[in-house]
């Protein structure tokens, strides 16, 4: 047991040396965020009439920190990819390391990695009038909620990962999926505007729960979301309680066989 | 003792049901070299791949240093180094990172780890790169690299893929320096190439293998026996050739073949140096001057020829996904 917890621990830290040794990848991994806060900011905020004191912003940075941590998927799902590719999941596996070791160890280092971009994230967002009102406590719980979610993503990225096995169909197959799931959704605009199938969609998909929960989190009024009335829009918090439960339950196991089994 | 024991391995791949593995059986002497020999697409990887715990075989058996391949993975992996067929390392990383990761994954202590790597990268001669990553290094210095990763606990049993593969001249070279010091440690090791001539280099004995099973099996010396001995080749101006080959005829008591766009006299002969220099004595007393003279030995190319009726050629894997098939020299 303790072995096990040693082995995973030594492919995160392999992750945070190579955050290390090639500071490149977080940077732009950090500032791609950080500019879609500053464009959704200044490009919509004047656009859309929020509605809410402290304006289009405090909407804003919830569904954009759920848009960030949901590509965690996309995060694990490259990473993976490019170890296969390269032998180096081979290697791990020809390793007297535990089976869960490598799959873990990714998934942990990749919401390592969300703790950094959601703290720069957090501080552009500060700069451009972001201001979460409900005091210290809900507020890092709001965060603590969003590493929870992008880890959760994760499993469903080592499963990608471990299957398509080349970095750049993993990079293509996960930007097809993730992003429409992140627009379809309460994240940047009401969900009012859609036609009601997708209403009932937008409202069920983990995403919009996410943002509302994380809107109620941060002490802001999600009037993006609840237009269908859908029992999710209406318990935010405990529905996403129950898929990132559902997320982990289900993936982790398929992820750690999969790694079991998976050869090239 | 036998240190690597496979039999009758099958193993076919999706949907395509190719067979990878069509009855595959093997033995490795403890402390020997066997060269699995055979072209891309007949088996190598497979074979390695099931060897090392990697893919489980859809029938057939296999135990490596004693212990079964199929009910004790976890046993095998304690003992065995595997090397593959591109290094399997992470390029972002330094030399040093990667050694003292794959250290703490044997599960040394950080001290033993960091030690255990410094002296590989001292063995082989990467001490001055190891604060570089991975991805600055040359093919020979990652194929060292990799190697280096494969023994940090010294295995008992060492699989190599096709450790050459890809490889310059120059980094070939240093690679068998380096295999060959490896062997003279005593580790039992199963190498796979399809290079003919690396086999005879490094390897006890060889076992060639076709689709899947091996078709042959000895030593560099057997093999070529196999094929037939000795061969007298002598290549001479266009208009002596008649003469020539009538004097080669007369020594060697069979009717040589004859090339006649490269001038080339060639025949089979029992007493080599004999042969030789009695050749050279009757054309030396027919005043023919010959260009070039000489023994020659059947190289292992002749062999596997001989052995599956076409050279070794060099297919893509279709297990390697992108990967290049390597040129063949």
């Amino acid at each position: 047991m303790l072995q096990s917890v040693s082995d995973f621990l030594v492919i995160t830290k392999r992750q945070l040396l190579q955050m290390i040794r090639i500071p490149e990848v977080l940077i732009f991994a950090t500032i791609q965020p950080a500019m879609f806060v500053l464009l959704f900011r200044f490009v919509f905020g004047g656009a859309i009439d929020s509605g809410v004191k402290g304006g289009y912003v405090q909407l804003l940075m919830p569904g954009i920190f759920v848009q960030t941590v949901a590509f965690t998927l996309a995060a694990t799902a490259v990473g993976l990819a490019a170890d296969m590719q390269k032998g180096l999941i081979d290697r791990f596996r020809s390793l007297p390391i535990s089976r869960s070791a490598v799959v873990i160890g990714r998934t942990v280092g990749d919401t390592l990695q969300n703790v950094v971009t959601l703290i720069v994230m957090g501080l552009v967002g500060f700069l451009v009038g972001w201001r979460p009102s409900s005091g210290p406590v809900k507020i890092f719980f709001g965060f603590l909620f969003l590493l929870a979610f992008g880890y959760s993503m994760s499993w469903i990225g080592v499963i990608i990962g471990l299957s398509v096995r080349e970095e750049r169909v993993a990079q293509n197959l996960v930007f097809m999926t993730v992003f429409p799931l992140t627009f379809l959704s309460n994240a940047f605009a009401p969900t009012t505007g859609m036609p009601k199938i997708l209403q009932y969609f937008a409202e069920w998909n983990p995403v919009s729960t996410m943002v509302a929960a994380c809107r109620e989190l941060f002490g802001t009024e999600n009037i993006f979301g609840a237009t269908a009335n859908s029992w999710p829009s209406q318990n935010p918090i405990l529905m996403s309680l129950i898929y990132m439960f559902l997320l982990v339950a289900i993936f982790a196991p398929i992820s750690v066989r999969k790694y079991v089994r998976v050869s090239k | 003792m036998k240190s690597i024991v496979a039999q009758e391995l099958v193993k076919s791949y999706g949907k395509r049901a190719v067979k990878a593995l069509d009855g595959l059986s093997l033995d490795v002497e403890e402390g020997t070299v066997l060269g699995l020999l055979g072209p891309n697409g007949s088996g190598k990887t497979t074979t390695v791949r099931v060897l090392a715990t990697l893919l489980i075989p859809d029938s057939g058996s296999a135990t490596v240093a004693g212990i079964d391949v199929l009910k004790h993975p976890d046993e095998v992996r304690k003992v065995i180094g595997l090397s593959g067929q591109y290094a399997a390392l992470d390029e972002t990383l330094t030399g040093w990172d990667n050694l003292t990761m794959f250290g703490r994954l044997y599960h040394l202590n950080s001290t033993a780890a960091k030690k255990r790597a410094e002296e590989l990268l001292e063995k082989f001669s990467l001490t001055d790169a190891a604060r570089r990553p991975i991805r600055t290094y040359s093919g020979g210095m990652r194929r060292r690299l990799d190697l280096a990763a494969s023994l940090i606990v010294k295995p008992k049993v060492l699989f190599l893929d096709e450790p050459t593969t890809g490889l310059d001249p120059r980094g070939r070279m240093e690679m068998w320096g380096v295999i060959d010091e490896l062997v003279k440690g005593g580790v039992t090791l199963l190498l796979t190439t399809q290079y003919l001539e690396e086999a005879d280099q490094l390897a006890d004995s060889i076992a060639v293998i076709d689709s899947g099973k091996v078709i042959a099996r000895g030593t560099a010396d057997e093999l070529k026996n196999q094929v037939g001995g000795e061969r007298l080749e002598i290549t001479v101006e266009a208009n002596q050739i008649t003469e020539a080959t009538r004097l080669v005829e007369q020594v060697a008591g069979a009717t040589p073949s004859v090339d006649l766009g490269i001038r080339k006299i060639s025949a089979p002969v029992s007493n080599g140096s004999a042969s030789l220099i009695q050749v050279l004595r009757l054309l030396d007393e027919a005043k023919i001057h010959p260009l070039d003279i000489g023994l020659k030995r059947p190289s292992l190319d002749d062999v596997f020829i001989s052995l599956t009726g076409h050279v070794a050629e060099v297919v893509i894997e279709p297990e390697l996904g992108g990967k290049s098939a390597a040129k063949r020299k």
